[in-house]
């Protein structure tokens, strides 16, 4: 592998460090109006009146359209593709505004004017009379009889599903111990560094332009012109640079407020950049779930019988909705082996911003739930926690007996023992004494398992475009998207492998159009390596094909016996035959044939291979505080080979620090009588800083996947997965306390300890 | 609104622009000046990708009224480097992977800056302090912090 495998540096890199990277607040575009959103001051109830008439009148208000002036129908929002199946659509629950107030800062009336401080003035002219509802916060409050519909005919159901393999009665009566126990987690927001914006207008034809900062260029399209009643084909999005995403850039949230609102004024610009406190509640969120495990073990470790129900909470609107909490009892089903499962669950509406897509998907709850039930299972029985787990792990061949997949490469028994190692398990268990100081220090470990896209569950299918110009470097078209997890790094690397040519010689095109870019679903679900890898991979290959079918027609040998290295084209001993521009410049001016190489590839996948891993985590609890400090923390993955060393290391990096902040601190707090959101600030919501991050040690076991491009597997999301059950465990081996509820802060753990009679 | 004339010195060159008092210098640079390396991520002294240099020291600009920079020596990420050149930590941020996004890296970089023209030889305590300001979701900080310490080495070996 030349460029495969290799730290190559991001293609990004001059841009960003240049601050020449241009986001959607970046771009400049003449007689640009400002867009405020008109948000509700109530969780749950209606609109019984709206006077925006003195905000009209203000001058440098170009507009202000209500709830009653946008159409009356809803669409969905979440980033899935599109299916033609009714039954597997998203839950179309919104419209483009609302006189049925169902979250604290839901979207009433938007005001466009000249600029933003007009537009900010005028919402404070706008007057507004509810009838209000008490607001619902909690899973129980929602279904309790004759609780308020947040939307009607749902009795504030989303869905419910459930799944059920084996003989459930025949396996538990196999096991000499039943364990029961109950985990929840907390709602946390993705916090990508750039907040949600957008801009629209309509060019010369009267087509809906939508610049965006988004991870699914082609999939915004669609619930544009699905809002808007408009054919798709009538919009076209623009997405520059974006700042992070994490999840909540896969779905559509400030898009079709702005494509209808350019409508409005005869098609001149407008913008909507949310505020940090805007984004906090307006976009998505991570939905909270609680979760209630029942395991069935024979004395020797060995499960029988596995049951989860989980309840989660989905805020005001669906977005992603159910497909979150499905998502958790699939790999709550991939990790660990039985005689027998069952799994239900319920996703509920709530007077709390939207969850939808955020890191990990379903997984880091459900990897906390069921992590920390499998250490408590172990320490029960007296049973090694490492043992006990690879005990059970499900092994190399295993076939989804629902979803029909098959794992070809699994790497998690090495990922434990390398874990082990590097945070000296052993050597740390055997030194440990009893300790009684207000400082204790405990050892934790958790795993996980991730898939790479959503195959079978929806569509996979990724496009790529090479040209090759007449110097022999290539233009490289993808339609999946750069959001700063380095896919366009990584695809220049893969094109480069395949071609023969230098990384530099790879020009990639990293803005998506969705007139010129090919068709990608997006970012999201790890998919991109895997998925979109492939269709690069295919492209490079048709070009290679094509270049050296030229060449043997130059040159009079066997196109079989050619290849290319290094930019020229060499014979089957490795010989240079012909400078690869030579041939290029040839494919695009020969008088009897010229044909410029090209290839426009799409990729549909049918496979989708597990990625494994597992964080080892040392910690010191201060008892008298309730303040935890990490002391070592490793993430070990089998993501297969690795495309970028430098790019993965960063992904671990990021990842850890996301599952740290899970772990320890993050969480949205609402008001419970009003629903009012309390911490939607990056004050009083605590991220991580530079001041509290640890060394964060990433190591991988690189598996060889057959399936892949490149060997190559899930990377971007698997890192956040199991940090959260891991310090929970070694918070436990530190003090012998179960904490079973999100965020582990010291309040929390304060309090428990002062409970336990620790201090 | 009465707008004032706002006099400073920006990237070394001397600049003169109209203000009204209400502004705020991140929005002069990015609306007026359309410097727009300098980013916003909260508007609110939160998260530091809106720092800049002002008289040596690294600021979150939303939170300096315009009129405050009057006189001042004002750097923004358009200054750092130059045509063709990198300063150190540019190079080191671009080297040892400390980049994803890309959103909090012009404030991270005038923070590390900052930094470096005080010390070539801060201590990883220093460095967690400097950049304490400076949220980054992506990265966990970890190949930042070794940046800015691979940078400071790179400016002693020139000194
Ligand atoms: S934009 Fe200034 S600190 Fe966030
Ligand atoms: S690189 Fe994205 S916030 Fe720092």
């Amino acid at each position: 592998m030349q460029s495969v495998g290799k730290s190559v540096r991001r293609v990004d890199a001059v841009a960003k460090v240049r601050g020449m990277a241009d986001y959607v607040d970046d771009i400049f575009v003449k007689d640009m109006l400002q867009v405020k959103v008109f948000r509700s001051t109530i969780a749950n109830g209606r609109v019984k009146k709206l006077d925006v008439s003195r905000a009209r009148a203000l001058p440098g208000v170009v507009v202000v359209v209500t709830y009653e002036d946008v159409p009356k129908h809803t669409f969905p929002t979440a980033g899935h593709p599109y299916n033609k199946d009714p039954k597997h659509q998203d839950v179309a629950d919104r419209r483009l505004l609302t006189d049925r107030v169902r979250f604290f800062g839901d979207e009433i009336a938007a005001v466009v004017a000249v600029d933003e401080l007009t537009a900010v003035k005028a919402l404070r002219l706008i007057d507004v009379e509810y009838e209000q509802y008490e607001p619902i916060l909690t899973a129980e409050a929602a279904l309790i009889d004759g609780a308020v519909e947040i939307h009607e005919g749902t009795k504030n159901i989303i869905a419910r599903s459930e799944y059920q393999l084996g003989d459930w009665e025949e396996a538990l009566a196999q096991a000499d111990e039943i364990f029961e126990d109950e985990f929840s987690t907390s709602t946390v927001q993705p916090c990508a560094l750039e907040n949600h914006g957008a801009y629209a207008y309509m060019d010369a034809s009267g087509r809906v332009v939508v610049c965006t900062s988004t991870q699914i260029p082609h999939i915004c399209r669609r619930v544009v012109g699905q809002a808007l009643g408009i054919p798709w084909g009538r919009v076209r999005v623009i997405k520059p640079c974006v700042g992070g995403g994490f999840g909540s850039k896969q779905d559509v949230v400030v898009e079709p407020l702005v494509a209808f609102l350019t409508t409005v004024v005869g098609g001149r610009p407008v913008k909507l950049v949310l505020t940090r406190e805007e984004t906090f509640i307006a976009s998505r969120v991570r939905h909270a779930i609680q979760f209630k495990l029942k395991t069935g073990v024979k004395k020797d470790g060995a499960i029988v019988a596995r049951q989860m129900t989980a309840v989660s909470l989905n805020g005001g609107y669906a977005s992603h909705g159910h497909a979150i909490v499905d998502n958790s009892g699939e790999k709550y089903r991939h990790l660990y082996d039985q005689l027998a499962i069952k799994f239900a669950a319920t996703t509920v509406y709530t007077n709390m911003p939207a969850a939808g897509a955020m890191r990990g998907y379903g997984i880091p709850q459900v990897m906390f739930a069921l992590d920390c039930h499998m250490e408590d299972i172990a320490r029960a029985l007296r049973l090694d926690p490492l043992d006990f787990r690879l005990k059970n792990l499900n092994k190399t061949g295993y076939t989804d007996p629902i979803l029909g997949i098959t794992v070809r490469s699994n790497g998690l028994p090495e990922c434990i023992a390398k874990g082990r190692r590097l945070i000296r398990w052993d050597e740390k268990k055997a030194a440990r004494r009893q300790q009684s100081g207000p400082k204790r220090r405990g050892l934790g470990m958790a795993c996980f398992c991730y898939t790479a896209g959503t195959y079978p569950l929806n569509l996979e299918i990724a496009g790529a475009r090479i040209v090759m110009n007449q110097d022999g470097s290539v233009q490289l078209q993808v339609g999946a998207v750069e959001m700063g997890q380095g896919s366009d790094t990584v695809f220049s690397q893969m094109a480069a492998e395949t071609l023969g040519i230098p990384v530099d010689m790879v020009h990639l095109i990293s803005e998506q159009d969705t007139e010129i870019t090919p068709f990608d679903t997006g970012a999201y679900a790890s998919r991109q390596t895997y998925i979109s890898g492939m269709a690069v991979k295919k492209a490079a290959a048709e070009i290679k094909d094509k270049v050296l079918r030229h060449c043997g027609l130059m040159t009079g040998i066997s196109p079989q016996s050619l290849d290319i290295a290094d930019a020229w084209v060499v014979d089957h001993k490795g010989a240079r035959v012909m400078p690869l521009a030579e041939v290029a410049l040839d494919g695009y001016y020969n008088l009897a044939c010229a044909a410029p190489f090209t290839a426009d590839v799409t990729n549909s996948a049918t496979t989708n291979p597990l990625s494994y891993g597992c964080t080892f985590a040392e910690v010191e609890v201060d008892l008298a505080t309730g303040k935890v400090k990490v002391l070592e923390i490793y993430n070990v993955h089998d993501s297969g080979k690795i495309i970028n060393p430098q790019l993965a290391e960063g992904q671990v990096h990021g990842g850890v620090s996301m599952g740290l902040g899970y772990a320890l601190y993050e969480q949205m707090i609402f008001d419970p009588a009003t629903g009012e959101p309390l911490n939607n600030n990056l004050l009083d919501y605590k991220l991580m800083t530079a001041a509290d991050t640890p060394e964060i040690g990433p190591a991988f076991v690189e598996t060889d996947e057959p399936t892949a491009p490149y060997g190559n597997k899930s990377m971007g999301e698997p890192p956040v997965m199991s940090p959260a059950p891991a310090v929970r465990n070694a918070i436990l081996d530190a003090t012998g306390v179960k904490f079973n509820q999100l965020p582990m802060n010291p309040h929390r753990l304060f309090e428990r300890f002062k409970a336990e009679g620790l201090i | 609104m009465s707008s004032k004339i706002l006099k400073f010195t920006l990237n070394g060159e001397p600049v003169e622009i109209a203000v009204s008092p209400e502004d705020m210098l991140v929005d002069v640079l990015r609306d007026k000046l359309e410097l727009t390396g300098t980013k916003k991520g909260c508007g609110k002294g939160e998260c530091g990708a809106c720092t800049i240099i002002m008289d040596g020291e690294a600021v979150n600009s939303c939170l300096v009224p315009a009129m405050k920079a009057m006189s001042a020596s004002v750097e923004t990420i358009e200054g750092i480097g130059g045509p063709g050149k990198f300063h150190p930590v540019q190079e080191t941020f671009m080297d040892l992977g400390a980049i994803q996004c890309g959103f909090c890296t012009p404030g991270m970089i005038m923070s590390s800056k900052a930094l470096l023209d005080k010390t070539t030889s801060p201590t990883s305590q220093e460095i967690k302090k400097a950049l304490a300001g400076n949220i980054c979701r992506c990265t966990g900080y970890v190949k930042i912090e070794e940046a800015v310490m691979a940078a400071a080495e790179k400016m002693r070996e020139k000194q």
